[in-house]
């Protein structure tokens, strides 16, 4: 029973830690994320804008996988619709 | 007296206060209210808005307001004896500071989580938004000119913290891998973090490092001021992830450590205060009491800073609205805790009052240096540690809060820089790497346009920070006594603090305008000018917001 009781409060002590190692930082970690991701989005789609891309037999897989993001990402970039003439997106 | 009875009196003052004014405000004035749906709440978003435990809120506001500015104040403040020092940080941190961290956040909460400086611009007027934003502007431009000239001074004074200090970059970079890459888990990365950073401590004494005396021709002072700048702009270029927020959580460890030290060898040892209670043979040249004592010591008794920590991020994270008084107006008492702690430390410190007077031989002397000093005499004796070693503990404290403090005011130069960019519209200014190079230069042109070609003179400017932070806490109690106005209630509370900041700093910026006309440091001089115009400016406007609140009340 002891032995349990230790373990639960260690287990709230190390959430209340890691709350309060992430939460001041929390919003920069993610604007840097974000600014990652959208990067990884440019790779992705930069075919459809004619930039050559190596890796295209790969990221052209992830197109579908990327797709319900799209729109956050041109309005974030932005443009107000859609840059890719073929590709329809509001 | 004993330090004992010093310390129980001002810890037992503040406790009194959060027991009972910090329950009257909040019940009575701002009527924090358990059932208020807050913006955490509202919303909730998992980045910005997240409802936090109030305990760790108040962990983070805690950290984030407490620095070296309210070691540093009290450090050269008690020059005019203990007395005075003593009873403006504890009356201070009950009836100004605690009021108005607790209300920045109330204020925020209320109005969607917007930062003071966007409430200003709402609830006062666009003019005092712009005014806003020159005043945060000097504020960071002084804090950091002033904390590069006085963790030089330490590093110079204190050779054996060197090591230790730098060595604690490392051991942050390394922990924020650890962590950032989930290779372990954060308990036992804190508890090596903590071992490594002692560790290094332990061992600095064993490896002093000192600059030659001129590095090319640059005095070992400006060479340090050079390399902490340079640190500072990469370390605020760099990820957060890799260096501030691992940093930030070691000091914040490190700050709870040091305290609870200081505090036990207080009570172990006893130490007499040695330090006069009122200084009656001040030496000449230190300005009048009042109102210099007022600015000497910003932070610790009442800080402008308070208020951008409050509403930028406390408030988005508050889990309930009464959360309010314990997150804020306790935040206040930690801090308030740490400058009694550095009261005691620079008063009982020293084995006479010759060895005091020698110390504090004239205004703007003692400072963090004495604060090392000092506080090692009392661990040693407390404790029995080392006092080389404790020198070294108090001062890689001090210097790691000063460089947290100094990054975090770069970065946000660098923000206000690259806003500015924006809205005047110059493409350049608005990338990172140029702005902070702009926000480096004009820190530098500060530290040694008004410390002289070895920078050590910067901490001349240190009562023009403490007026120009009080006057962004002004700016915050002005904007929650034009809410209490609108709301009908009693404004007095904060009304009274406002008055007597505004009156304070306006007195003493004339003072410090009239002594540096005299010194003919124009330098000087056209700084102080600037904050007094501002000065007189934000009392106008407070005058003519109250008023037509006021009218607006009136049916």
């Amino acid at each position: 029973m002891k032995i349990k009781a230790i373990r639960a409060w260690l287990a709230n002590a190390s959430e209340l830690a890691n709350h309060y190692y992430n939460a001041p930082y929390r919003a920069a970690v993610a604007r840097a994320k974000r600014e990652q991701d959208d990067l990884f989005m440019l790779y992705v789609y930069s075919e459809l804008m004619g930039i050559p891309n190596p890796a295209s037999y790969y990221t052209l897989e992830l197109q579908p996988l990327l797709l319900e993001q799209f729109h956050d990402w041109h309005l974030r970039m932005g443009m107000e619709h859609s840059p890719f003439d073929e590709f329809r997106c509001c | 007296m004993n330090a004992i009875l010093l310390m129980l009196l001002g810890l037992g003052g503040m406790l009194l206060g959060y027991l009972f004014y910090s329950k009257f405000v909040a019940e009575k004035i701002y009527k924090l209210d358990p059932n208020f749906r807050t913006p955490a709440h509202e919303f909730e978003d998992g980045v910005d808005f997240v409802p936090t435990n109030k305990y760790v809120l108040w962990g983070h506001h805690f950290t984030s307001v407490a620095g070296a500015a309210p070691i540093i104040g009290p450090a050269i403040a008690v020059i005019w004896g203990w007395v005075p020092a003593f009873l403006w940080v504890v009356l201070g941190t009950i009836f100004f500071a605690g009021v108005h961290d607790a209300g920045a956040i109330w204020a925020s909460n209320r109005n969607r989580a917007r930062s003071i400086g966007a409430l200003t611009g709402d609830v006062v007027g666009k003019r005092s938004q712009s005014l806003f934003m020159i005043v945060i502007f000097l504020v960071l431009l002084m804090v950091n000119a002033v904390f590069a000239t006085a963790i030089s001074g330490l590093l110079i004074n204190f050779p054996s913290s060197v090591v230790p200090v730098w060595g604690a970059i490392f051991v942050a970079l390394i922990i924020g891998q650890f962590i950032f890459r989930k290779w372990l888990n954060l308990g036992t990365v804190s508890v090596i973090g903590v071992i490594a950073l002692y560790a290094l401590i332990i061992a600095g004494p064993e490896v002093p490092l000192s600059l030659p005396e001129t590095v090319m021709g640059v005095s070992d002072n400006a060479t340090w001021i050079l390399i902490l700048f340079l640190y500072a702009a990469i370390a605020s270029l760099l990820p957060v992830w890799m260096l501030l927020q691992p940093r930030d959580y070691i000091n914040g460890l490190q700050l709870f450590i040091g305290l609870f030290l200081l505090y036990g060898a207080v009570l172990l040892s006893g130490p007499e205060l040695v330090a006069p209670a009122f200084n009656t043979a001040t030496p000449e040249g230190t300005p009048s009491i009042v109102p210099l004592l007022f600015v000497t010591i910003a932070c610790g008794a009442i800080s402008g800073f308070h208020g951008l920590v409050a509403s930028g991020t406390t408030s988005k994270q508050l889990d309930k609205e009464t959360d309010a008084r314990f997150v804020g107006y306790f935040g206040a008492l930690g801090e308030g805790s740490l400058s009694l702690a550095t009261i005691i430390a620079v008063t009982a410190g020293f084995a006479t009052l010759a060895d005091w007077q020698a110390v504090y031989h004239s205004f703007g002397q003692g400072g963090v240096s004495a604060f090392v000093s000092g506080g090692a005499r009392i661990l040693q004796e407390g404790l029995s540690l080392d006092v080389e070693i404790s020198e070294t503990l108090l001062t890689v404290m001090a210097v790691l809060f000063a460089g947290t403090t100094m990054d975090t005011g770069l970065r946000l130069q660098r923000y206000i820089f690259q806003e500015w960019g924006a809205i005047y519209n110059i493409k350049w200014m608005e990338k990172a790497a140029p702005a902070t190079l702009l926000a480096v230069a004009s820190c530098l042109i500060l530290a040694f346009g008004a410390g002289g070609a070895d920078g050590s003179g910067g901490l001349a400017i240190w009562p023009l920070f403490g007026t120009t932070n009080q006057l962004l806490a002004g700016l915050t109690l002005l904007v929650i006594t034009v809410m209490l106005v609108r709301l009908k209630r009693p404004m007095y509370v904060t009304l009274l603090p406002l008055i007597f900041l505004l009156v304070m700093t306006i007195f003493a910026l004339l003072i410090q305008l009239k002594g540096f006309y005299d010194a003919s440091d124009w330098f000087l001089f056209s700084l102080d000018l600037l904050v007094l115009i501002a000065a007189i400016w934000i009392a106008l406007e407070a005058a003519g917001a109250l008023n037509r609140a006021r009218k607006e009340q009136q049916p």
